[in-house]
């Protein structure tokens, strides 16, 4: 009778396992003089990634002799655990939650900073009289949390402000509309994301759509508690002892940077083939989310992708310092090993710049984008 | 005649369900009811509470400029997620039926199993769906590679085995004791025990227990997608139009429509299934 039991659970457990392919790893072999390579992003489709979709349908990765495939985020992908298991090749992530995720074990490096400035915002309306991080005092103030709130928190900290008693603290939808209805004095805010549906939703009051003079916004950067966002990050292990990895991943960033080389020069035509991919956000919406991204990575005066160790710098401190509302920091301790390398990055940079390509857009300028009615 | 009155019955119940929701609007204060800061009836304004028609009419508008019609997307949304809930739910009750075989058959393995049968209810889906999707990209079925839409149908039928494991447990226990032994005295074997006695004794707890699984599947299928971003299916349409409620409140309702709808269709099935059986042992 022990036997037939264990027959039958056998029988149940191959049933579960189906079958495993051999080589766990993603198969990134060379297929035809062509290479496999995986990009795992943050989030669906959007023209936050503009750049890597443009440099696969422009051709820019086959002329790398890469055959790229983005693989889409959702709610709970975490891109760089995705990249550590093995299951993609490269990663978009931001710097604090990869620095987190490497704390806590992940064997991943930093080989490029795409977006050079942060892009989050603290949003009220112009008559709250929010004009600086110290009048949040005594303010309902939304934030998104599970890491995304840091900046907020690091510089109501500098502004003098206990987080967990001068404000009231907030957790915040996906959408705007407890800033609206002012259940909120203040709410985050992706400026090409958030703050567009803010000003795509009609005001009750005019019967128009909401104008930009209608908030006022606070914006990190200027504050000085910006923390480095989407950011290229690569297998630490197969950086270190693979050279055709090496090699792949100076390709991968060539063609990357291209793409958002020319996503610089041809915003509405990027717009479109993020639209062309699927996305449900509307074309003026994205066209808006194609020009803020575009200010966000660009200009570039040390060369796109090029990580400021100054802005790393201030990253991991204030990740080191700054607690949110649990008393947490991002991290405990300094980052171990090899957290970051530009080798690669500048060696893209060198071959874009032999090529003709303008890898520092100091003449860059942001164009003004009109939003419609729910981002049509 | 019993058939036109449950029918009846089924429009007049969503008749009711839309002039209550009509009804509130009307009376509820936009900003809703709120007693010593604490708000206690839900905000009646068009942003928290589109009107019904308006939500049809969203239907008949197109999704994007120059797209198809809302309706329409989430239709075929719907069909995406079904296959996940048709395999999720198939494989789900065929691995629950084994099961309350099993321990039916072994006490050894019902005192073994059922804990971790409950046990695995307890894990957080929020926490099972990226894992599942991890292990997704290391798998494939033979030659053909492991696709997105696998690991939603595999979230589905983790939620779908329980109810039939247990509900079936229960049924093919349920025979009394004389039927056991009048079996026995035939010289029946465990297995025409099984086919003869139990599996028919089982029926009345095996649909309410596939009615039960095909509701899960609906939510882990719609949970998975969500989860894991898996593209097409309707999970991924409600958390894509969330993100335009600020603008368009009406639009996220479709959403949701449409997965309360699958969650309809899929009972149905099993309505219809359990109603050609009961007419097949009635003739």
């Amino acid at each position: 009778m022990r036997k037939m039991i264990g027959g039958a659970l056998a029988g149940v457990l191959a049933l579960a396992a189906c079958g495993t392919a051999d080589e766990p790893a993603t198969p990134s072999g060379d297929t035809g003089g062509t290479r496999t390579v995986k990009l795992q992003l943050q989030w669906f489709v959007q023209a936050q990634f503009a750049g890597y979709i443009a440099a696969v349908d422009k051709g820019f990765y086959s002329e790398q002799g890469l055959d790229v495939q983005i693989l889409e985020g959702g709610v709970d992908i975490v891109p760089q655990t995705v990249l550590a298991q093995g299951q993609a090749d490269f990663a978009v992530a931001w710097v604090p939650k990869a620095l987190a995720s490497r704390e806590q074990g992940a064997a991943i490096t930093e080989i490029a900073q795409v977006f050079q400035r942060s892009g989050t915002y603290q949003v009220s309306f112009a008559d709250s009289g929010i004009k600086a991080p110290a009048d949040l005092k005594g303010k309902k103030v939304g934030n998104w949390g599970f890491g995304n709130e840091f900046e907020l928190f690091a510089a109501m900290t500098k502004a003098g402000l206990d987080p967990g008693k001068d404000v009231t603290l907030v957790q915040q939808q996906f959408d705007m509309q407890a800033l609206l209805r002012r259940d909120i004095d203040a709410a985050q805010a992706m400026s090409y994301n958030e703050y567009a549906q803010l000003l795509e939703a009609k005001n009750p009051k005019t019967g128009a759509l909401y104008q930009p003079s209608d908030f006022t916004v606070l914006n990190w950067n200027d504050v000085g508690t910006a923390m480095l966002q989407d950011a290229v990050w690569a297998n630490s292990e197969k950086l270190a002892g693979d050279s055709a990895y090496q090699e792949t991943a100076v390709k991968f960033l060539t063609g990357s940077l291209k793409g958002w080389a020319y996503c610089r020069d041809n915003a509405a035509e990027c717009r479109d083939l993020v639209v062309k991919r699927g996305s449900k956000l509307g074309a003026s919406h994205q066209l808006w989310q194609m020009n803020e991204v575009n200010k966000l990575v660009w200009p570039s005066p040390n060369g796109v992708g090029l990580l400021d160790e100054t802005a790393w710098k201030q990253t991991v401190d204030l990740s080191l310092t700054t607690k949110n509302q649990d008393g947490q920091t991002v991290i405990t301790k300094q980052p171990e090993g090899t957290a970051y390398t530009n080798e690669y990055v500048q060696k893209a940079i060198d071959a874009l710049k032999g090529a003709g390509v303008d890898v520092n857009g100091t003449s860059f300028q942001p164009t003004t984008v009109e939003l419609k009615e729910g981002g049509a | 005649m019993r058939r036109a009155r449950a029918l009846a019955t089924g429009i007049g119940a969503v008749l009711v369900a839309v002039l209550l929701w009509e009804a509130y609007k009307a009376v509820g204060g936009d900003d809703g009811t709120s007693l010593f800061g604490v708000r206690l009836l839900p905000r009646a304004d068009d942003a928290a509470m589109p009107h019904v028609y308006d939500v049809l009419r969203r239907f008949g508008e197109p999704e994007l400029p120059g797209g198809d019609p809302i309706g329409l997307v989430v239709l075929k949304a719907c069909l995406f997620t079904l296959r996940g809930v048709a395999v999720g739910f198939g494989v789900g009750a065929l691995v629950g039926l084994l099961l309350a075989v099993l321990m039916q058959r072994f006490r050894v393995v019902e005192r073994g199993l059922l804990p971790y049968v409950i046990l695995s209810q307890t894990v957080p889906l929020i926490a099972l769906a990226p894992a599942i999707a991890g292990w997704g990209g290391r798998l494939s079925l033979g030659s053909y590679p492991w696709q997105p839409w696998m690991s939603v149908a595999t979230i589905a039928a983790y939620l779908a085995f329980f109810p039939v494991a247990v509900g079936m447990l229960r049924g093919l226990q349920s025979p009394p004791r004389v039927a056991e032994e009048l079996m026995r005295t035939y010289a029946a074997g465990w297995w025409h025990t099984l086919v003869k006695l139990r599996l028919p004794a089982s029926t009345p707890y095996l649909f309410p227990a596939l009615r039960l699984a095909g509701a899960a599947a609906v939510v882990g299928a719609v949970v998975g997608e969500i989860s894991t971003g898996t593209r097409g299916g309707i999970g991924r349409l409600v958390i894509e139009y969330s993100r335009e409620a600020t603008a368009d409140p009406a639009k996220v309702y479709t959403a949701m429509v449409g997965a309360a709808l699958l969650g309809l269709a899929v009972a149905a099935v099993v309505g219809i299934a359990e109603f050609a059986l009961n007419r097949r042992r009635a003739a």
